[in-house]
C-alpha cells in the first residue's frame, strides 16, 4: 500500500560492510527475477528495508481498520452492515498476513508481534497518512472504500512482482480482496450521487475533505520534498517498479475521470491535463503537514492510537492467561 | 400438523402466522443486537487473529439476521431494513441480556470493554442458539426450517470458537478464572430471558414451529455442563425483566440511536 519510508540513507552507506560475493549473487538473483525467501541470505539493507516497508503496511492495515469501523455499527441498511463488515474483516485479515511476513524478518534481531505493537503505542512504527484522517459522515466510508483503496490498489499492483517470495505472494491475495472493497466504495457512491441533493452534498464535502490526503498517498516526488524517501532502494531491489509520482498520476488517470462522470468536483482550481506531457498537473499538498500527519499529529492520530492503546492495556489479563506460562506477569 | 410451504400459505392461517412472526422477530432481534455489540468490539480485540474471527463470526450473524427480517418481509411484516432499523425498543424481541453493552465507554471514545464478558455472553448465546437451531429443522414451516439448516452449517464453527475461549480462559491465570466466573455469575441471573419464547411459548409449540421452552433448556444446560468447569449453584433468573416481553433498559436505546444514525438522516433516500 505503501512506498514512504522513513529514514531513508544512502544506498552506499548502508551496503559498505556487506560481503561483496553475497551481495553481488543476491543482486543476480533478484535481476534474474528469481524470489528471496525468509531463509535465504539477503544484504542487511534489503532486510531493513522489507522490514519497514512491510510492518508499515501491516500496521496501516490494522489502523485503517479503525477509521472505518467508526460508521461500520452506523451503516444505513442491512446490505451496507454486511458489506462493511466484510470489508474491515479483510483489512485485519490484510494486517495479520502481512505481520506475519513481517515478524519472519525481524526473526533475526529476536523481536517479534508484542515489539510491533509496543513501536506503535510508541510512535516509532507509523501508519499510513490516510488513517490518520477523521471520517465525518457516511460519505467518508464511500470514499475511503472507493479512492482510498483504489489508490492502495495502483500502490499495492506496482508491487506484485516483488523480489520478496512471502510479500509478493500475500500481496497477491490482497489485491484480489482490494478490488472488491473498491466497488463496495464505488457502490455507496453511486448510491450517494444518485440520491438526493443533502447526500450529493456530503459526498462532495467527503471528496473535498479527502483530496489532499489522497494526493499524498503516494508518499513525495522525491526525497527532496521531506528529507527521506526510500523508493530508489525499493526500485533498485525490485521490490516495486514505479515512481510515487507515476503511481500519483496513474491514480488520476483512473480516478479523475470518474470523479467529473458523477458530477463531482476536486478542490483545486490549478488542476489540468497536459496533453503534451501526458500528465495531470496538479497543486502539491502540503508536504510539512504530511510529515505532520505521519508523526502522529494528523487530525485523529492521538484518538485513534488510544484505542489501540486501551486494546492492549485493558486485554492484558486475557494475553497473560493465554500464555504458555501463564503465571508471568 | 402438514407443513406449511411458503409465505402465502402461511398468511392464510392467521393464528398460525401471528406465532411464526413472534418467533422470527426473536430470532431477527437477538442475531442483530448480538451482531451489533460484535461489531463494536472491531480493533479492540485481544489480538489480531482474534479480531479477524470475531469480526467473521459477526457478518455471519448479521447475515443470519437478515434471513430472518426476509422471512418477515415475506410475511408482510414490512421491509427487511425498516425492521431493522425503524422499530423503537417497545417493539423489539431480543433478549435484554444481548443487549448489554460491552464494557464502560462507547465503542468511539475509552472502550474499556471486557472480553470476559464478551466469551460468557457468545459462548452462552451461541450454545442456545445451536439447540434452538437444531430444533427449527425440523419447524412445522419450511423457509424457516431451511433457514436453520443454512445457519447451522457457519455457526457449527462459532461455537467451536467460543467453546475453545472458554476452556482456555477457564484454565488459565487466576484473574482469568475469576473474570469468567464474575460474569458467568451475572449471565445466571439475567440469561432465563435468552431461554424463554415469550407468551406466545405454547402455541409456538402447538403449531411445531418449535419444541417446548422446557426442552430447549434442559438440552442447552446440558451441554454447557459438558464446558462451563463451574456452574452457579442458584436458579436462572431473568432479573433485568423480558425482552421477549418487549422490556429493555437505555443499553438497547443506545443500540438502535447508533445503528440507525445514518438511515435516519433520510429514510426515504436510497443508500
Amino acid at each position: 500500500m505503501y512506498n514512504f519510508v522513513e529514514h531513508g540513507g544512502k544506498v552506499t552507506e548502508n551496503t559498505a560492510n556487506e560481503d561483496p560475493i553475497l551481495y553481488e549473487q543476491f543482486m543476480a538473483r533478484i535481476e534474474a527475477g528469481e524470489k528471496i525467501e525468509a531463509d535465504d541470505w539477503m544484504p542487511e539493507e534489503y532486510r531493513q528495508t522489507l522490514i519497514k516497508l512491510i510492518s508499515m503496511h501491516g500496521i496501516s492495515e490494522i489502523m485503517g481498520a479503525l477509521p472505518e469501523k467508526e460508521w461500520t455499527p452506523k451503516a444505513p441498511t442491512l446490505k451496507r452492515k454486511l458489506g462493511i463488515m466484510a470489508k474491515v474483516q479483510d483489512e485485519m485479515g490484510h494486517g495479520q498476513l502481512l505481520l506475519r511476513v513481517s515478524e519472519d524478518l525481524l526473526k533475526p534481531y529476536g523481536k517479534q508481534r508484542e515489539d510491533l505493537m509496543q513501536d506503535l503505542l510508541k510512535g516509532d512504527l507509523k501508519f499510513h497518512n490516510v488513517f490518520h484522517m477523521a471520517t465525518k459522515t457516511w460519505a467518508d466510508a464511500g470514499v475511503v472504500g472507493w479512492l482510498v483503496d483504489g489508490a492502495a490498489i495502483i500502490s499495492q499492483t506496482n508491487m506484485l512482482d516483488a523480489s520478496y517470495g512471502p510479500y509478493q505472494r500475500a500481496l497477491q491475495r490482497i489485491c484480489a480482496e482490494e478490488v472488491f472493497h473498491a466497488q463496495h466504495g464505488e457502490a455507496i457512491i453511486m448510491a450517494l450521487a444518485e440520491g438526493t441533493e443533502e447526500q450529493r452534498n456530503m459526498l462532495q464535502d467527503a471528496v473535498n475533505r479527502w483530496w489532499p490526503a489522497l494526493l499524498m498517498f503516494f508518499g513525495p516526488g522525491s526525497a527532496s520534498t521531506t528529507g527521506s524517501s526510500k523508493q530508489e532502494v525499493t526500485t533498485k531491489y525490485k521490490i516495486r517498479k514505479s515512481s510515487n509520482e507515476e503511481l500519483r498520476q496513474a491514480f488520476l488517470d483512473k480516478y479523475l475521470p470518474r470523479v467529473f462522470s458523477l458530477g463531482l468536483s476536486v478542490p483545486d482550481d490549478t488542476l489540468y491535463y497536459n496533453e503534451g506531457e501526458k500528465r495531470w498537473v496538479y497543486q502539491q499538498p502540503d508536504w510539512n503537514e504530511f510529515k505532520q500527519i505521519i508523526g502522529n499529529n494528523g487530525p485523529r492520530s492521538k484518538e485513534r492510537l488510544r484505542l489501540r492503546e486501551i486494546a492492549y492495556e485493558n486485554n492484558r489479563w486475557v494475553r497473560q492467561a493465554l500464555a504458555p506460562y501463564p503465571a508471568y506477569s | 400438523m402438514t407443513n406449511i410451504e411458503s409465505a402465502d400459505q402461511a398468511k392464510q392461517d392467521s393464528s398460525y402466522r401471528e406465532v411464526l412472526t413472534e418467533l422470527l422477530y426473536q430470532l431477527a432481534d437477538d442475531d442483530f443486537i448480538v451482531s451489533f455489540r460484535g461489531s463494536e468490539w472491531l480493533g479492540l480485540a485481544p489480538h489480531i487473529e482474534e479480531d479477524v474471527s470475531f469480526s467473521s463470526i459477526t457478518q455471519n450473524t448479521m447475515g443470519h439476521a437478515v434471513l430472518y427480517y426476509q422471512l418477515l418481509e415475506e410475511l408482510g411484516e414490512g421491509e427487511a431494513d425498516v425492521l431493522a432499523h425503524e422499530r423503537p425498543p417497545e417493539k423489539r424481541r431480543n433478549a435484554i441480556y444481548l443487549e448489554k453493552q460491552n464494557g464502560d465507554g462507547s465503542y468511539l471514545d475509552e472502550p474499556y470493554y471486557d472480553w470476559a464478558l464478551t466469551v460468557i455472553r457468545q459462548y452462552l448465546y451461541e450454545t442456545f442458539k445451536k439447540v434452538k437451531l437444531e430444533a427449527l429443522t425440523k419447524s412445522s414451516y419450511v423457509p424457516l426450517a431451511d433457514a436453520a439448516q443454512k445457519v447451522l452449517m457457519e455457526q457449527t464453527y462459532h461455537l467451536a470458537h467460543w467453546k475453545t475461549w472458554v476452556r482456555q480462559l477457564q484454565d488459565s491465570t487466576e484473574e482469568a478464572k475469576t473474570r469468567l466466573q464474575s460474569r458467568l455469575k451475572e449471565a445466571w441471573g439475567e440469561f432465563l430471558d435468552v431461554l424463554e419464547l415469550g407468551p406466545k411459548a405454547n402455541d409456538m409449540e402447538k403449531h411445531q414451529l418449535i419444541v417446548a421452552e422446557s426442552v430447549l433448556q434442559k438440552k442447552w444446560l446440558e451441554e454447557i455442563k459438558e464446558t462451563l468447569a463451574v456452574i452457579p449453584a442458584e436458579p436462572l433468573q431473568k432479573n433485568k425483566g423480558s425482552g421477549r416481553n418487549t422490556e429493555h433498559t437505555q443499553d438497547l436505546t443506545q443500540a438502535l440511536v447508533t445503528l440507525s444514525e445514518v438511515y435516519d438522516q433520510d429514510k426515504n433516500a436510497v443508500w
